[in-house]
């Protein structure tokens, strides 16, 4: 197979997911074409704060609907674990860790909860989790007693407010932060050389040199240039290395794990898998526990940000993780999506609520235009699977 | 009797497979006319050109239907001109009655626009006797039997002014009073001035009841003949059919036949849902490395419900019986375990059971082996491509490479992943449940030399077929299955279709034969 037509190739099975970077990229530029400010360093950090939690949803939103189910639930957790949280750090006023905890151990029993009904009785996903989603904001109300908890302070607000600042000292800019950058873009270029060796090894196909080249150069200048842009702020934003291991994490997992490839095949053809040996039932209760584990992060997360747990945190948060997924290439049935791609279809939304926001567009039009996006974003990838067994 | 239906040199391709290659067909009307052509032949194809299922422009060639040139662009164009086809899969809705299907897409509305169900009720009720059936037209059609629920295919194609009445294998899941009863309304209806296109497999039953014969091969016409003509004889169809001596359809096998390798005694399963409904019974069976073993029964007779309840339990309930592997007494919990004893099932329906059609080739293969791929829980990608590639290679699967989404694979090409997935958990015995169902005359050769291969390396193989001759092909001894209960043990050499359906058909109540040989 020759290089072209591999690449070609290639564009031709990504479309869906090269369609979505284009795009992604597309927004970027015709935002920072209409406002200036819209890649400043201010905005760029504040889209990460923002957005944070919906990213850390999405990640274990895409795994639950590759395996073929849903949960609608993810909002209230947030809320309930947010609210324990602040109960255990403000209420009882103990050290911020054991709040964090006490956050993460009510949202693994909360997917042990959804998991076993899914999983063992046989429940749909979609039912268990609207269920919960009204169990959970119950509880919340009731821990909380209906009121806000509020400040937090201290440590405990430095999860997602603070930043690795001034460690090595700075002109101007944050020397450590670019030192974090860089180490990242080493590594980053590092396993993409290795990869390449490994495929040459194996004898497949890969993409020329000069191209490799190009790819790693461009991608580190963008991450470089951001990663500069953040330096002349406040420096590297905490929540942003707790996203960025997080992703890098559920990457490997969901791509390189038995784990992960089993919830592919749940996903993709339940009986199959389990003709094929896999668990379906225990991987369907492991990937609900993962959910709801990654939704009490969620929850400090943004506990933290707002400083205070409040009875309405978290609403319609379920939404957005899913919309990040479908928008990301997820389907609808299951078998098909990426964590990656996830994380690109959140940050779209991100980019378009923020941009929109920074042109002072009604709340009333950005709820009608992300809503139109879900909705083209899923319509193209129905027509491009269409075109693909059309093409049969 | 003039031609009512008339296809020019049809042809259809699909990337790879010419799946008709020039048909012609023409149909006279009143008559009954069969197809007959092995699986993979094109019938089904060429009827789905015919019903508009694969529009004008995706195939070449012309219909022309009462003297008229047909575009038809959906099934719905064809059953306007009064074409109507029912398909081996009955298409019913279970918890709808009888009437709804009947009228489901055709429902006649009053001025209000709103149906008015006694009306309807009615009508179906005069559908149901014309086609001979006494039920309520508001009994849901789970509640009836597969027979019942063909004549209810037959009055909704009734409903519609059906012309050309075309049946795709009516018979295959009805017994023998259903079957006839089905014949009878078909010459019934050809009294009323229907035309018919029957496709069927049972040789007997087109001799009973077609006027002519069109015997497609290969995406080809062989000829129509006239079933009126003693010269036309069942030897004659199968000839046509085959086109070829049947000796070549299998390759040869010498075989080496060693140690037993599995022995199952007294397996007993129950029916999953309806409790004490024994679906296997007493069933005690073996096999030995280098052996080809068959198993043949009709539909229904548990053939697939045996071997899924040996492999890990994936049927039924309250399971008892012994399971030997190389002598030694095994339990089998789960599929898991019955692979960690090296035994392997590819199921009978690959796209709902065997494949995610959603993944590529690569992951297909990997997925029942994943573990020798990942000593620690984390997948050797480069690994996992360089195997999918050595079984493209050595299995002839045929696609550019292994990144291919197996949903876009022709059967005969899925069926080799299915292989591939299950030879490379490096099995002692494999359950191959038929391994050659909807795939062509080429790709089964092609099959069969794979297990030639396999027993050839000293793996022992059960092949679970509802093809006579084939099983007589392949196999070195064949077991039969008749509801529920192993009625025979036959070595290849004394066996004979006639005496494979002679112990396939003892019925539950009726005493075995003495074993007359043991191999």
């Amino acid at each position: 197979m020759n290089v072209i037509a591999g690449a070609r190739d290639l564009m031709t099975r990504h479309l869906r997911e090269s369609g979505i970077f284009v795009a992604f990229a597309a927004l970027v530029i015709l935002f920072a074409a209409l406002n200036p400010n819209f890649l400043s360093a201010n905005n760029l950090t504040n889209i990460i704060l923002q957005y944070s939690y919906i990213l850390i949803l999405a990640i274990g939103m895409v795994m639950v609907i590759v395996a073929g189910q849903i949960d609608l639930s993810v909002g209230s957790v947030v809320a309930l674990t947010g609210a324990v949280s602040a109960v255990v750090v403000i209420r009882m006023g103990m050290p911020w860790y054991v709040g964090v905890i006490a956050a993460l151990v009510v949202g693994l029993l909360v997917g042990m909860w959804q998991g076993f009904w899914v999983a063992y009785v046989g429940i749909p996903g979609f039912i268990v989790s609207l269920a919960g989603m009204l169990l959970f904001r119950g509880l919340t109300y009731l821990v909380l007693d209906n009121v806000s908890l509020s400040p937090f302070g201290g440590t405990y607000y430095e999860i997602a407010n603070g930043f690795f600042n001034g460690l090595l000292g700075g002109m101007g800019f944050d020397v450590f932060t670019l030192v974090i950058f860089g180490i990242a873009v080493a590594g980053y270029a590092v396993s993409q050389w290795r990869s390449r060796q490994g495929k040459i090894a194996y004898q497949q196909s890969v993409e020329s040199m000069p191209t490799f080249i190009v790819k790693i150069v461009a991608v580190a200048a963008v991450v470089m240039w951001f990663g500069y842009q953040l330096s002349t702020y406040r420096g590297l934003p905490l929540v942003l290395v707790i996203l960025a291991v997080l992703i890098i994490v559920y990457a490997l997992v969901t791509q390189k794990s038995v784990f992960g490839r089993h919830i592919y095949a749940v996903g993709g053809n339940r009986h199959a898998a389990e003709l094929s040996g896999v668990k379906v039932r225990r991987i369907n209760f492991w990937v609900f526990v993962n959910m709801g584990v990654l939704a009490s992060v969620a929850g400090v997360v943004y506990s933290s940000r707002m400083n205070a747990a409040q009875p309405a945190a978290g609403n319609m948060f379920e939404l957005d993780a899913i919309a990040a997924c479908f928008i990301g290439g997820a389907s609808t049935t299951g078998g098909v999506g990426r964590v990656g791609g996830a994380m690109i279809g959140g940050l779209i939304m991100a980019v378009m609520s923020n941009g929109m926001q920074l042109m002072g567009v009604p709340q009333s039009i950005q709820q009608v235009v992300k809503g139109l996006v879900l909705l083209l974003a899923v319509a193209f990838d129905i027509w491009n699977k269409r075109r693909a067994a059309a093409a049969r | 009797m003039s031609t009512i239906l008339e296809m020019r040199s049809i042809t259809k391709e699909f990337p790879g497979v010419k799946a008709l290659a020039g048909v012609d067909l023409d149909v006279t009307e009143r008559e009954i006319h069969a197809i007959c052509g092995e699986n993979g032949a094109g019938k089904s194809t060429l009827m789905k050109v015919l019903s508009g299922v694969y529009p004008h422009g995706t195939y070449t060639g012309d219909i022309v239907f009462e003297g008229d040139t047909m575009r038809f662009g959906s099934i719905n164009d064809s059953e306007d001109r009064g074409i109507v086809i029912i398909h081996q899969e009955l298409a019913l809705v279970p918890y709808l009655s009888v009437a709804e299907n009947i009228f489901l897409g055709n429902e006649t509305r009053n001025r209000f626009g709103l149906i008015d169900w006694n009306d309807a009720n009615q009508r179906a009720a005069e559908l149901l006797a014309r086609v001979g059936l006494h039920e309520n037209p508001t009994t849901p059609v789970s509640q009836l039997g597969v027979g019942k629920q063909q004549l209810i295919e037959i009055a909704k194609a009734l409903s519609k002014k059906v012309k050309l009445l075309i049946l795709d294998e009516p018979t295959a899941a009805l017994n023998d009073t259903d079957s006839a009863h089905l014949l009878d309304l078909l010459r019934t209806l050809r009294a009323e001035g229907i035309t018919c296109i029957i496709i069927s497999h049972k040789l007997n039953e087109i001799a009973d009841i077609a006027d002519r014969t069109t015997i497609i091969r290969d995406g080809q016409t062989i000829e129509t003949i006239d079933m009126a003509d003693p010269a036309s004889t069942q030897d004659r169809i199968i000839r046509g059919m085959v086109g070829r001596d049947i000796e070549n359809r299998y390759p040869h096998r010498t075989p080496d036949i060693g140690d037993e390798v599995l022995r199952v005694e007294d397996w007993n399963v129950d029916h999953p849902t309806q409790a004490g409904r024994q679906i296997i019974t007493d069933a005690s069976f073996h096999v030995r490395a280098g052996e080809v073993v068959g198993i043949a029964g009709l539909m229904g007779a548990g053939r697939t419900e045996l071997a899924m309840s040996i492999f890990g339990r994936s049927y039924g309930r309250n399971i008892r019986g012994k399971i030997f592997k190389d002598g030694k007494q095994i339990q089998v919990r789960d599929v898991a375990e019955a692979i960690s004893h090296h035994i392997a099932y590819a199921t009978e329906d690959r796209k709902q059971y065997g494949l995610n059609l959603l993944d590529d080739i690569r992951h297909n293969v990997s997925s029942a082996g994943l573990g020798k791929l990942s000593p620690n829980g984390w997948v050797n990608g480069n690994e996992e491509l360089k195997v999918a590639e050595e079984y493209r290679e050595s299995l002839n699967i045929k696609t550019p490479h292994v990144l291919v989404n197996v949903g876009k694979l022709s059967g005969g090409n899925q069926q080799k992943v299915v292989l591939s997935k299950w030879l490379y958990t490096d099995p002692d015995v494999l359950i191959l449940d038929e391994p050659t169902r909807g795939i062509d005359v080429g790709a089964k050769y092609e099959i069969y030399t794979i297990i030639n291969k396999m027993v050839a390396a000293g793996k022992a193989v059960i092949v679970i077929s509802s093809e006579l001759p084939e099983l007589l092909g392949i196999s070195d001894r064949v077991y039969t299955l008749a509801f529920g209960r192993i009625t025979g043990e036959v070595p290849v050499a004394d066996a004979t279709q006639e005496r494979l359906m002679e112990l396939m058909t003892i019925e539950r109540d009726q005493p075995l034969p003495t074993k007359e040989l043991k191999s």
